[in-house]
């Protein structure tokens, strides 16, 4: 059927409040069930056992010692999961990263597992497992690899995106670059130039639900996977390439998920829990360790960036270019690529070019955080941004707001913007009161802008409607953190209804046409375009059954107000029929009402924000703390309020670890030092302040309620805003992340001696 | 490897359970038991997902043995309910949105339970050092801290 997307101004009365989760009990309760929490009869316990050298030969697995172990029912290697994937080299990354096939690329990497009837068993049995290794010589940090004398990690990979074919292989898998107009002559046109190198650290989303699932494959080729995931969908196309089976017979069930962030958008143990339940011909379950999750799961890219920017004495920006180099980990990534495009989004530049390289490194498979790559390429421009305001003398939020991207603006990565929120952020941020409280010594104030795109995607909803007038309402995109409530509040918009009235569930992969996953913030997005255009279709049933409870032309019902009312002189008489009771005739007028809609939910509008912070500094231990914090970022239109401010909150919070604290520390001899929540510390209750947001609305012009996504976005600027706050707070440009105790030290040391 | 015999009462039921001396109260819960409320997020007391509450002593169950448990008064997220009546902390939980993925959230409210135990009215100061026990990596913490100060002001007034 026909949908219109595009966006009309309407008065809300569902969307815009702030009701309690439908999913919300269960979770108070400790009823919900997370991946790990599911169980089935006759399960056995998968194990995994993973390289501790950052890279190796593997030379020879001898598994017989563990196989002859009472209580073993299988033992698998990379022979148990032949190559079908048929030349798709991303999906031969992943067969590969599920489990190593000639070398072992980093510590953590699966060279083996275990089914067994218990846990202690399995353990066992991996140390029964004798795997002969050669060692090779490692690299983990990005500058090191891209040198001509670093280890080759991948000797088939050559540089991708040169003008002339290398005739050398390289760890540096592809150059790309984006822009417009001459750098040349804009910096030539400068009357200020600001150059500056920058780092950061590989960090982890850190979801506290480690990867989880129980995996039962049958005799007759049929399988069912309960898994934690951002896409079901997607975990079962993966799975059912890689395991050789129908994709219609693998059923893939998204468990509650404890937090993904993007690390859970495609499959890591997955398949060698299927490739076990295979070969051992009953259930089996496989939760991975935390200490797992850091090292063989997918953290994000660690960087170095190169930025120069200039700009006239009113502040003009005359031309910015950027460098960007970001790990992959040893399989080709885009990480750089998306760098590159987000580096210069927030600005209306005539003269820019970023180029990005993609880097392999002996660490662990990059997966995609929250608004991947951008938070680098932000804390590297933005930063520089502020250095720059500083040499000319002007306000940091005066100078970006003459340079701000606006309607009509050509975008540093190609398109041409529609109505956005950069400018409207800044001007928030400019009149806030956060801007004016006052700063103790030792203090400094921060502030840093962002861009994300937002994506949309492949997207299906089921609306079926109860012969009791309540709805269900099934849908496709997993809940990460509340879309239930969100999606239920669009339906009873829609339709008329209360909330209350309205179900919304996670649909699994038999009962719902296919997903994309939750990520690029496109849960609420692309699912409420998906349930509006559903619940129209469903409007429409109900009319057709009205007019004929009426015995009038469908063209005279209209639908108000969740009540289908007669049209035109001739049926004055006919009193409005609610939607439960067109819904109680529904056995007699044709059947079950339901609406549908399967599109490609296109238009996803982007998305800015702006934060400020303040960060008190010890000069003496270099120690840090977040005093004040600020998010003001453009929702389009906020469906759930109360949960867009979390999505704004939570983002801060991460990019505030990401900021001073978390790091991925290896050794020298390329294992990680810091595999667990005690050493690798994300923020605690205690370090954190209240997080103060503002929701803009600047509806998006290609939903019909002007939704934009909100997840990604708030983890772009706090690294940017908080290394700035840091700057002024100790005087000393700061342009290694994360900001920890030792190098804030190290910093005011360099300085100090000049 | 012989089993050790526990004889424990768990949310006011008498529970008896056999376990091998190395499994922890969290491995008995989840798996023996069926209580799956509390959950694993790294193993090692990090983290506070699988608080609970023995003899009114806020732990990690990670980090007790399940043969520990023998004569003990130990409190679950399972139990915090009274049958349809939610714990004020449970429903400020709902009402603030303190939560998202919801996975921290039966630890955070045992340990907000084990605080408010112990000092009816924190200062926000004293809710986030009390809470510091347990990581959140969805919230960034405001909404928790509100819904446990929310919470704390309808206990008193109850």
């Amino acid at each position: 059927m026909n949908f219109d997307p595009r966006f009309s101004g309407r008065n809300f009365t569902s969307v815009g409040t702030r009701p309690i989760r439908p999913d919300g009990v269960d979770k108070v309760t400790g009823r919900a069930r997370y991946g790990a929490d599911f169980n089935m009869a006759g399960q056995l316990v998968g194990r995994i056992l993973r390289s501790p050298h950052a890279h190796a030969v593997i030379r020879k697995i001898d598994t017989s010692k563990a196989e002859k172990l009472a209580g073993v029912k299988a033992v698998i290697t990379a022979a148990d999961l032949p190559d079908l994937t048929d030349g798709d080299t991303a999906m031969y990354d992943i067969l590969d990263n599920s489990m190593a096939r000639k070398k072992a690329l980093y510590d953590g990497h699966a060279v083996a597992a275990v089914a067994a009837i218990d846990a202690r068993t399995a353990r066992q049995a991996l140390k029964l497992i004798e795997v002969e290794y050669e060692v090779l010589p490692h690299v983990t940090d990005v500058d090191e690899a891209m040198k001509h004398s670093a280890p080759l990690i991948n000797d088939a990979i050559f540089t991708e995106g040169l003008e002339e074919k290398p005739v050398k292989p390289s760890n540096v898998c592809k150059r790309t670059q984006y822009g417009h107009g001459d750098v040349h002559q804009g910096f030539a046109e400068a009357d200020m130039i600001v150059e500056r190198s920058f780092k950061t650290e590989q960090t982890h989303q850190g979801y506290i639900e480690p990867h989880a699932c129980v995996a039962s494959v049958n005799a007759d080729g049929t399988a069912d996977l309960w898994v934690c995931t951002q896409g079901h969908f997607v975990y079962r196309q993966h799975c059912a390439q890689l395991l050789g089976l129908e994709v219609s017979k693998l059923r893939v069930t998204s468990s509650e998920i404890g937090g993904g962030f993007g690390g859970k958008t495609h499959v890591w143990a997955e398949p060698v829990a299927l490739a076990l339940s295979r070969k051992a011909g009953r259930p089996v379950k496989l939760v991975m360790t935390r200490e797992e999750v850091f090292r063989a799961s997918g953290p994000t890219s660690a960087t170095s960036i190169d930025v120069k920017i200039g700009a006239k004495k009113d502040g003009t920006i005359t031309a910015a270019e950027a460098t960007l180099r970001y790990t992959c980990g040893p399989y080709a990534g885009m990480w750089a690529e998306i760098g590159a495009m987000t580096a210069f989004a927030c600005y209306r530049l005539e003269n820019v070019k970023t180029v990005g390289y993609e880097v392999l490194v002996n660490r662990p498979k990059t997966a995609a955080y929250r608004a991947p790559s951008a938070p680098m390429a932000a804390f590297a421009v933005e930063s520089a941004v502020d250095e720059l305001a500083k040499e000319i003398g002007m306000d940091p939020v005066e100078f970006r707001i003459k340079n701000a991207a606006q309607e009509g603006t050509r975008a540093s990565y190609g398109p041409v913007y529609g109505p956005i929120g950069i400018g409207p952020t800044l001007e928030a941020v400019k009149n806030h009161p956060h801007m004016k409280a006052p700063l103790k010594a030792n203090q400094g104030r921060g502030m840093a802008c962002g861009f994300w795109f937002n994506f949309g995607g492949q997207t299906c909803t089921d609306l079926n409607i109860g012969m009791d007038g309540s709805v269900s309402l099934a849908v496709g995109t997993v809940d990460v953190g509340g879309s239930r409530a969100s999606l239920s509040l669009v339906a009873a918009e829609e339709l008329g209804i209360a909330y209350e009235h309205v179900k919304a569930v996670v649909a699994d992969t038999s009962s719902l046409g296919y997903n994309d996953m939750t990520d690029g913030s496109r849960g609420t997005f692309s699912s409420s375009m998906a349930t509006i255009s559903a619940a129209r279709n469903a409007i429409k049933v109900l009319r057709e059954r009205a007019a004929q409870m009426w015995d009038i032309p469908v063209d005279d019902v209209a639908w108000e107000k969740g009540h289908a009312v007669a049209k035109g002189a001739t049926h004055g008489n006919l009193a409005p029929l609610s939607l439960k009771e067109i819904a109680a005739q529904s056995g007699k007028t044709g059947g079950p009402i339901a609406g549908h809609s399967e599109l490609v939910a296109d238009g996803a509008g982007v998305s800015f924000a702006t934060h400020i912070c303040d960060i008190e500094v010890d000069p003496e231990t270099g120690a840090t703390r977040v005093i004040r914090y600020t998010v003001v970022q453009d929702a389009g239109k906020a469906v759930h309020p109360t949960y867009v401010e979390g999505q704004y909150q939570g983002g801060a919070a991460q990019g505030i670890g990401w900021a001073l604290n978390e790091e991925y520390i290896y050794g020298k001899d390329g294992r990680l030092q810091n595999p667990g929540f005690l050493d690798y510390r994300i923020p605690v209750c205690s370090d954190l302040p209240m997080i103060d947001t503002q929701i803009l609305e600047i509806p998006n012009p290609n939903h019909p309620y002007g939704v934009r996504g909100v997840g990604e976005t708030s983890i772009v600027p706090p690294l940017a805003a908080i290394a700035n706050a840091v700057s002024n707070a100790v005087g000393v440009r700061m342009t290694h992340i994360p900001m920890s105790p030792p190098r804030i030290l190290a910093a005011l040391e360099a300085e100090r001696e000049g | 490897m012989a089993g050790v015999a526990v004889s424990t009462t768990i949310n006011g039921d008498l529970v008896e359970y056999l376990c091998q001396p190395d499994e922890t109260l969290l491995e008995v819960l989840r798996d023996r038991l069926g209580l799956t409320g509390a959950k694993e997020g790294c193993g090692t007391g990090d983290c506070g997902a699988c608080s609970v509450i023995v003899d009114n002593r806020l732990v990690c169950s990670c980090l007790v043995l399940g043969a520990e448990a023998e004569g003990r008064q130990i409190e679950t997220i399972e139990g915090m309910a009274h049958g349809d009546q939610l714990h004020p902390l449970q429903q400020k939980f709902l009402e603030h949105a303190a939560l998202q993925c919801g996975v921290c959230t039966p630890g955070f409210l045992i340990a907000a339970k084990d605080l408010l135990a112990k000092n009816p009215s924190p200062t926000e100061e004293e809710i986030r050092f009390g809470l510091a026990g347990n990581l959140c990596r969805c919230t960034g913490y405001d909404k928790i801290v509100r819904a446990v100060q929310d919470a704390a002001n309808v206990m008193k007034g109850a």
